[in-house]
């Protein structure tokens, strides 16, 4: 996994964002093993503090568990793939809507463009 | 040496006065044990003089200085690193030969380690210095400080006056190497685009004062800007 990140935001977040991402589109599984902090720093060419600040905040987050001697791993639970793919939903319709109202869309409006622009695809 | 205090060098009210010029003046810091600091600033902001005072190369004017919290003496100056900005090799030297010079100098040097890191940074030993190019020997200077087993390894300006190539490999060298258990890496830098994904902790310097300083990540949050952005900011 490589990490294109953006310099303007918190590097740790933006490895737990990709993890996330991984989870909701099935690439990492509930119960799966993440790589160790050591490698897992390698792969995404950032420090290894930084690494271990983002499976910190996770294990925080009930995302992810240490299992002592064995590893890192996803926590073993359907439901969080679910949650998590509606959390990332709600953040991204979100930002949109802002977007949309700073641009003077209404309720209505914006319906109508989303509309819109699902049938075109 | 162990690394679990929580400071791995405290300066208190650190000034250096050069005759008619006040290049440090009065310097409040304690850096982290197990980080990577970056050290930024502008040309003549006193970046070069804080590493040296801490390095034991030069003596500070004023102010108390500890590292590992101890008084910096030359047993404890031996348990630190420290890749000088010029060029300081015998051009007429091979590559093996500056490794093994080196690993006469001190004990803690890591001769296996130096040959790995010349191979990974495709350099050959038998190569002379003065047919190298200043990337080459700016790569040459990172293998002699990343191969000693030293729980501080202080870099100056690693990255100056050296080619994008040479930039991305020195830097990808030092982080595979960097044990972040045992070691702690202060490093000053004008790269900063390049550099600030590896950092832990920032100290801006601008005319010997230190104008913010802080977690990178939590001041990404804070700012919302990059390292290099905030920079911008904070030299004016």
């Amino acid at each position: 996994m490589k990490l294109k990140y953006d310099a303007s935001k918190p590097i740790y977040e933006q490895i737990i964002d990709k993890i996330k991402k991984m989870i909701v589109r099935g690439e990492l599984k509930p119960g799966d093993k993440l790589p160790s902090q050591r490698k897992m720093a390698k792969k995404v060419e950032v420090n290894p503090n930084t690494i271990q600040r983002a499976y910190r905040e996770m294990e925080n987050l009930d995302l992810v568990e240490t299992k002592r001697g064995l590893g890192t791993f996803i926590i073993n639970d359907e439901k969080i793939v679910k949650e998590i793919s509606e959390e990332m939903a709600n953040r991204t319709v979100d930002k949109f809507i802002s977007e949309m109202k700073s641009l003077s869309f209404n309720e209505k409006d914006i319906l109508q463009v989303v509309k819109k622009n699902l049938e075109k695809i | 040496m162990e690394l679990n205090r929580s400071y791995v060098v405290e300066l208190k009210n650190i000034q250096k006065k050069y005759p008619g010029i006040k290049a440090l003046k009065g310097i409040d810091l304690k850096l982290p044990g197990g980080k990577i600091t970056g050290l930024i600033g502008p040309n003549g902001s006193g970046k070069s003089t804080m590493l040296k005072i801490i390095a034991g190369l030069t003596q500070a004017t004023g102010g108390d200085l500890k590292v590992f919290d101890k008084k910096l003496d030359y047993k404890l100056k031996n348990e630190i690193a420290f890749l000088p900005e010029i060029n300081h090799f015998y051009d007429w030297m091979k590559i093996e030969e500056v490794i093994n010079f080196t690993n006469n100098q001190f004990s803690n040097f890591d001769t296996d380690k130096a040959e790995e890191i010349t191979d990974f940074m495709n350099l050959k030993p038998e190569m002379k210095i003065k047919d190298l190019s200043k990337g080459m020997v700016g790569r040459v200077k990172l293998i002699l400080a990343m191969s000693r087993n030293v729980p501080l390894i202080i870099m100056d300006e690693p990255l100056a006056g050296i080619d994008p190539k040479s930039r991305a490999q020195i830097l990808e060298s030092l982080i595979s190497e960097y044990n972040a258990e045992t070691q702690s890496i202060i490093l000053s830098t004008h790269e900063v685009l390049e550099a600030e994904k590896f950092f832990d902790y920032v100290v801006f310097l601008e005319n010997g004062e230190i104008k913010l300083q802080g977690n990178a990540d939590d001041l990404r949050k804070e700012r919302e800007k990059s390292i290099q952005d905030m920079s911008r900011e904070v030299f004016v």
